[in-house]
């Protein structure tokens, strides 16, 4: 089998002039798609410039929401994208309203609403940013594998919604904090593919320059990133605390794991959250294992947006990135209207096992995970309701999809040449504006300087 | 009212002090508790920064466990000073995040014995995020509490966390002693950009000292990581923290009728430990004895050691140093055993002759 994979991909190489082939069958499948559109007689002028590969525009998710309507992001009309498609955009739909699962509720007399609506920009914004992530941290694997990648790595493929959906329904100025499987959450806040790559790699490009690695990424209103199961749950509340204090209006979304979910702190937390009508929402991102064990083997309770109890709660689809967004939006106007916290369960999945130590199929069987990938996975979903509703091209999406692998391509690239963090830095950051000091080497003789 | 009254007596003090000091050029000294200093340092933080606030088990309403924060509450409300339920690992975590997201928090600790269901919080969250984030996220915060020993409370309540909090890195770890102390480092801890870990100590909160008019205004810090020589002396040096700087002092004056001269130092701060001030006292008086009220194994007193041997100042070194701590047992709870885990005045007074060879 690997090495029919390898015998096609050398060949589409040798006859597409790529240098890299495809290291796995969906990559392959991936390859072939282009290498058809490529010789398909009805689109010859985008053979030729698929052989230049359009420079691809700034793919921020940091803008509002409101901005992505404007026509200004619309990713084909950035300089330097010459594609062809086969239809004019005028026979594009622009905006459509989809059904979306309703959400089950605890203490709450209305949920999210039912419908939502898409404009093709933000169908193509959380596409991009899905997509992304889903490249970024197959990019990731790959390097795991080929060890230049280190330690620990906790793969996000398949939760791509939650990160996407909720980044749609807050701003920049709100705030997030989350637990160790924080790729897709470090971009989504704002932190580029090659400092998150460069991170993971450890090198001094790195967000963190190179000393944290992958649970530990921080940005502007972004908490990382951390370690130690369920801490980072009363970290959220008194962000949550903070933005009371300042009377800013702003929310915290704090994320944790069915996992964390029985974590003792996370009760304290819900308690104080509550007494003091913090503005924090409570996402458990319930991927039904904790590491090895399912969540009928690790809780008594389940019901994982119950588990609040005097704190209201929904029950939200996590695999679809509308049905997400619209649960936030409406957590987050809960929130900011002082009723205080709300927790959402969302509901999804994790392809990659645990940590790249765990291949994720000792506790579950294959077939679960090629159905989740087969009916729910969240980037094809997406995908398939706009193309179903003639708001986007298949060419389109190609597209993006090339833009994105170059640009992860790129990143990897960067990643793995970028030189490790220079040994003067060792010390350095013990304190922030303290005065240097002087910090015990290995042996006495070494005398080491830390700066702030 | 209580303030008031305070205010006035604190005036009338001033006054006849003043009075007094007529023929001299000495600057009017009060006499204040450790808990008032503290009361005042916090105060006057409130006051100063908006962003600084109070929270912990009985802080506001009780005005403190120990009444360490009285009349806080009445004064600043309860948005600044924050009664929490008894969750430590929670609040602890709260304080933290508030922290990160650019408040000032005091978070107390009814004591340091509690401080164990939060420890995660103190170190993994706030002592390591500054090097884990190469510089991007800081935790300005202050932890602060009784710490140590009390009187009867046994082995749950009376454990002193100085070595295993100065142990970690990205931690300053501060010990005071008298009032001033008390004020200045509360101050300094309070305004540093860094986690801070207050350790109190309950014997010392109603002792009052005498505070100069200097080390009473409101922009009075006392650096942290600089000891202090609380008395200069010649034959042997006495390095100590918290509490056991008064029997310290209290065994140099037993000593100086025997004519040994004894250089008491007060740590102030733990970490990072101001060595420098120890050498430059040992490489003097040829002699180290070193007193804690924690367990000798692995705590503050070996670390001395470790450190004096790395340094320059062995060379000067006419003996080991030796090590005065507590007993290396659970705090039993009647009296008499109790007295005998600790270190004593005369404790002090047979390691400074023997040290001495005398």
């Amino acid at each position: 089998m690997k090495t029919m994979l390898t015998i096609i991909s050398n060949a589409l190489c040798r006859i597409t002039g790529r240098n890299v082939g495809a290291q796995t069958v969906s990559e392959l499948l991936v390859d072939l798609s282009e290498y058809v559109s490529l010789t398909s007689p009805s689109t010859p002028d985008l053979a030729k410039t698929q052989r230049q590969p359009p420079k691809p525009p700034p793919v921020s998710t940091r803008a509002p929401v409101e901005q992505l309507v404007s026509p200004q992001s619309d990713p084909l009309d950035a300089p330097g994208a010459r594609v062809v498609v086969s239809r004019s955009f005028a026979d594009l739909t622009t905006q459509a309203t989809f059904d979306i699962k309703k959400c089950d509720l605890h203490r709450l007399e209305e949920g999210p609403p039912v419908t939502a609506e898409l404009t093709r920009e933000q169908g193509l914004q959380y596409y991009r940013t899905m997509q992304t992530v889903r490249r970024m941290e197959l990019k990731a694997d790959q390097l795991y594998k080929q060890k230049i990648i280190r330690g620990f790595c906790h793969l996000y493929d398949g939760q791509e919604a939650c990160a996407a959906g909720i980044e749609a329904a807050i701003h920049p100025s709100d705030h997030l904090i989350t637990a160790y499987r924080a790729h897709g959450y470090t971009y989504t806040r704002g932190v580029s593919v090659k400092e998150i790559l460069a991170e993971l790699t450890g090198r001094k490009g790195g967000v963190a320059k190179g000393k944290g690695g992958s649970m530990h990424m921080y940005a502007p209103h972004f908490y990382g990133g951390n370690g130690i199961v369920g801490a980072q749950v009363p970290l959220g509340a008194g962000i949550a605390l903070a933005c009371q204090y300042r009377g800013n209006n702003q929310v915290c979304v704090t994320l944790y794991g069915d996992g964390a979910a029985n974590q003792g702190q996370i009760f304290e937390t819900f308690n104080m959250a509550s007494l003091w009508k913090l503005p924090c929402i409570f996402i458990c991102e319930n991927n039904k294992y904790g590491m090895g064990t399912s969540v009928e083997r690790a809780a008594a309770s389940t019901d994982y947006y119950k588990r609040g109890d005097f704190i209201p709660g929904i029950r939200v689809d996590g695999m679809d990135v509308l049905c997400v967004r619209e649960a936030t939006k409406f957590a987050a106007d809960h929130c900011r209207s002082g009723k205080g916290p709300i927790i959402m369960e969302l509901q999804t999945y994790r392809y990659h096992g645990h940590s790249m130590s765990d291949p994720g199929v000792s506790y579950r069987t294959r077939d679960e995970i090629q159905e989740v990938r087969s009916k729910s996975d969240p980037i094809s979903m997406l995908k398939e309701r706009m193309l179903t509703n003639n708001m986007a091209s298949a060419e389109e999406f190609k597209e993006i999809d090339i833009e994105i692998r170059k640009m992860v391509e790129d990143a990897a690239q960067f990643a793995t040449s970028d030189p490790e963090p220079p040994l003067e830095e060792l010390c350095n950051h013990i304190f922030y504006n303290s005065p240097p000091l002087e910090v015990r080497g290995t042996h006495p003789w070494s005398k080491l300087k830390s700066i702030s | 009212m209580a303030a008031s009254v305070r205010c006035f007596l604190r005036c009338a003090q001033k006054t006849v002090s003043g009075l007094r000091g007529f023929h001299r050029s000495v600057p009017a000294a009060v006499q204040v508790t450790v808990r008032d200093a503290l009361n005042q340092a916090m105060d006057e933080e409130l006051e100063r920064d908006e962003r600084v606030f109070l929270m912990g088990e009985e802080v506001a309403q009780y005005d403190g466990a120990y009444k360490v924060s009285r009349g806080l509450w009445k004064k600043y409300g309860d948005n600044r000073i924050i009664d929490t339920p008894i969750s430590e690992m929670g609040f602890t975590g709260i304080a933290v995040g508030s922290a990160m997201a650019g408040l000032r928090p005091i978070c107390e600790f009814m004591t340091f014995n509690f401080s164990m269901q939060a420890i995660d919080q103190v170190i993994n969250s706030a002592a390591k995020t500054y090097y884990m984030s190469a510089g991007l996220q800081s935790v300005p915060i202050v932890f602060r509490g009784p710490n140590g020993a009390s009187a009867g409370v046994a082995a749950q309540h009376s454990q002193c966390f100085a070595a295993w909090y100065a142990h970690c890195p990205g931690l300053k770890v501060v010990s005071p002693w008298n009032s001033e102390d008390a004020r200045g480092l509360l101050k300094s801890a309070i305004r540093d950009d860094n986690p801070v870990v207050f350790l109190e100590n309950e014997l010392m909160y109603g002792v009052a000292f005498e505070m100069s008019e200097e080390s009473q205004s409101k922009d009075f810090t006392i650096p942290i990581g600089k000891a202090k020589v609380e008395r200069q002396g010649t034959h042997v040096t006495l390095v100590s923290h918290s509490r056991y700087v008064s029997h310290c002092l209290d065994a140099a004056a037993v000593l100086a009728k025997e004519g040994i001269e004894c250089e008491v130092i007060n740590m102030r701060t733990i970490r990072p430990m101001d060595v420098d001030s120890i050498e430059t006292s040992v490489m003097k008086t040829n002699h180290l004895v070193t007193v804690e009220g924690g367990w000798p194994q692995f705590g503050v007193g070996a670390e001395i050691c470790a450190r004096i041997m790395e340094g320059p100042a062995f060379n000067y070194l006419d003996a080991p140093v030796t090590r005065v701590t507590g007993v290396d047992i659970p705090m039993p709870y009647a009296k008499i055993l109790e007295d005998n885990s600790l270190p004593q005045i005369k404790d002090i007074i047979v390691s400074v002759k023997k040290t001495l060879n005398i």
